[in-house]
């Protein structure tokens, strides 16, 4: 499961809507018909939306072996093993997407990751939360604690989320790594704030960025 | 004896892997379920060391059920509802298919030693044959644990485009120098028993019983794991109050596994346990079509497998241990392979996927239902 909260995947089995709603944002960026990877795919909801909705070869990659039995007994191309150490045998460009979903902060290496990412796929997907939200900047300031917020619900001795950064952040690594941000969003709770990951006003108004990704 | 029975060899010899020639030569197998029209819903079951055919039927000489009854059957996730499963004894076994026990038509005589060192390879070759009689250009899928999963395996690698999905189960890529010692260690036994006689025990009218069980009784504690035996038996006694500081089979497991070792000998051949060990031990798959780089194996003509791959490990075994499922994994993610990978979490050890694991039966369910919706198979596919 991603590192996020639970909650979501809860909430989202009981409103019956289908997938949540940062995943639906990535599936907007996937072809028809291309190939897929998800790593950290989960229960597979956005596997077998992406199959049965955009007829996309679909594979995951998923830590938890619950999520892997989910997957695999539902039909789902899935692996069980660990995205820092089982992404590095595929070949350059195996796959038309390689999809991240909000769990490069629980990386230990995220960097590696996105390398990795970028090589195997023609292009990467990944969705980051914002530490620089202005809620969590916020939270910092007027509490001096570590922000816990309802989507990064975790205190700051149990989060799985070791590696947080901002949008500007991602944005500079990127650069730095000579990967092209072909697109993004910006979203938060009341919707999408801009496409542009270079604002000032992304940095602190977006929730989470979805970045499509390519190597220059 | 239940099951079917065919010629096959008989225009040519098949030639094996040592480069001797085998033929005509005879495979029992079973059927299950019916082919549909289009012949696309046929599931080839390969057996273990000392399986047979016998997937669903009462044994004819121990009267169990079975095998693989956990597994497969109506409405279980190998469905013959559905599905046309075939399962044939291998070449070099006891139960019907050509092998040491038999007799060989050159010299009239049971072959013995004579019989041709075989491999997985070999065994495979002759399931082609057979697949072939039925009629059958590709297989649904070809599913099997421990030595059926490197028969699965060999299948994937040495007839791609006859495969379609395939489901290796608790097994490896090449046979552990460790797996390869107590093959030996059950080799030795057999061969240290007089009743053996060099091999030729059917002439001479004996039985190396007291070996094979021996071979049998060491085989079976790498089949388990050490929580499963101190659940099932800890340090109990049989049916007696104290040791008797003899050597007697004081202790629950002593007995259990001498019992193991008689049933064993009288559903088994001494020859084909040498024979069958010995194709396990000879199983490289790197090295035999991958110029000793496993993902190699998998590549054709510069593309990767076709086949769609389903691989599950039982996190108990230390026979066939998860890691080296996990190379298989590792080589298939290398040339871009769809596959499935799941380690069932039970402290059953390397029997466990002949026994009743929820878990493990869920994932082949859900593996082949979704292998079979991209082969296009529908519900009501059948005849």
């Amino acid at each position: 499961m991603s590192p996020l909260d639970d909650k979501q995947a809860a909430a989202r089995a009981a409103s019956g809507t289908g997938i949540r709603s940062d995943l639906k944002l990535i599936a907007e960026m996937v072809e028809p018909g291309s190939r897929v990877l998800d790593v950290g795919c989960g229960d597979g909801a956005l596997l077998a939306f992406l199959s049965r909705q955009k007829g996309v070869d679909a594979r995951g990659i998923e830590l938890s072996m619950d999520g892997v039995h989910q997957c695999v007994a539902q039909g789902l191309s899935v692996i069980q093993g660990d995205a820092e150490t089982d992404l590095k045998d595929y070949p350059p460009g195996a796959f038309d997407y390689v999809i991240l979903s909000q769990t490069l902060q629980a990386m230990r290496e995220p960097r590696t990751v996105l390398e990795t990412m970028t090589r195997i796929g023609r292009r990467a997907i990944v969705s980051v939360p914002n530490f620089g939200y202005w809620r969590i900047r916020v939270q910092l300031l007027l509490t001096g604690r570590m922000p816990v917020t309802e989507k990064l619900g975790y205190q700051w001795w149990e989060t799985p989320n070791i590696h947080f950064c901002t949008i500007r952040d991602f944005v500079v690594l990127a650069e730095e790594m000579g990967i092209r941000i072909e697109r993004c969003m910006i979203v938060n709770g009341a919707g999408r704030v801009t496409g542009h990951a270079h604002s000032g006003l992304a940095n602190l108004l977006g929730e989470q960025g979805v970045f499509l990704l390519r190597r220059d | 004896m239940p099951g079917h029975r065919v010629t096959l060899g008989v225009e040519r010899p098949m030639r094996l892997d040592s480069g001797a020639e085998l033929g005509p030569f005879e495979v029992a197998y079973q059927t299950y379920g019916a082919l549909n029209a289009d012949r696309s819903n046929a599931i080839l079951i390969c057996h273990a060391l000392t399986g047979d055919h016998y997937v669903l039927d009462q044994h004819p000489v121990t009267g169990k059920p079975g095998w693989w009854e956990m597994l497969v059957g109506p409405g279980k996730p190998v469905d013959t509802d559905r599905y046309f499963v075939i399962c044939s004894n291998v070449i070099g076994g006891c139960m019907g298919s050509t092998g040491p026990k038999e007799t060989d038509p050159a010299t009239g005589k049971p072959y013995g030693l004579g019989f041709p060192v075989i491999t997985i390879g070999d065994m495979v070759r002759a399931q082609k044959l057979l697949v072939e009689h039925l009629g059958i250009d590709q297989l649904f899928c070809v599913i099997g644990g421990s030595m059926g999963g490197m028969q699965v395996l060999q299948w994937a690698v040495a007839y791609p485009e006859s495969v379609f999905a395939a489901v290796p189960i608790a097994t490896a890529a090449r046979h552990s120098a460790q797996n390869i010692a107590f093959h030996e260690v059950g080799r030795q036994a057999i061969m240290a028993d007089p009743d053996w006689a060099g091999g030729n025990y059917l002439l001479e009218g004996t039985r190396p019983h007291r070996g094979l069980a021996v071979a049998r009784m060491a085989a079976h504690i790498t089949y388990l794991s050490e929580p499963a035996l101190h659940r099932k038996f800890g340090r109990n006694l049989q049916n007696r109050q104290t040791v008797t500081y003899g050597f007697d089979a004081d202790f629950q497991v002593e007995s259990y596994l001498r019992h193991q070792g008689i049933t064993f000998v009288e559903r088994f051949d001494a020859n084909s346990y040498l024979y069958i060990t010995r194709a396990m031990d000879y199983f490289d798959l790197a090295a035999d079509y991958g110029g000793g780089t496993l993902s190699n194996a998998f590549r054709k003509d510069g593309k990767g497998t076709p086949v769609r791959f389903c691989l599950a490990s039982f996190s108990s075994d230390w026979l066939f241990p998860t890691s080296e499922s996990r190379a298989i994994v590792h080589a298939l993610n290398a040339v871009a392979a769809n596959v499935s990978f799941v380690e069932i979490r039970t402290d059953k050890g390397h029997d466990s996927f002949l026994l009743d694991e929820p878990e493990f039966h869920q994932v082949i369910r859900g593996f082949l239902d979704g292998c079979a919706e991209h082969r296009g198979l529908t519900r009501d596919s059948r005849p």
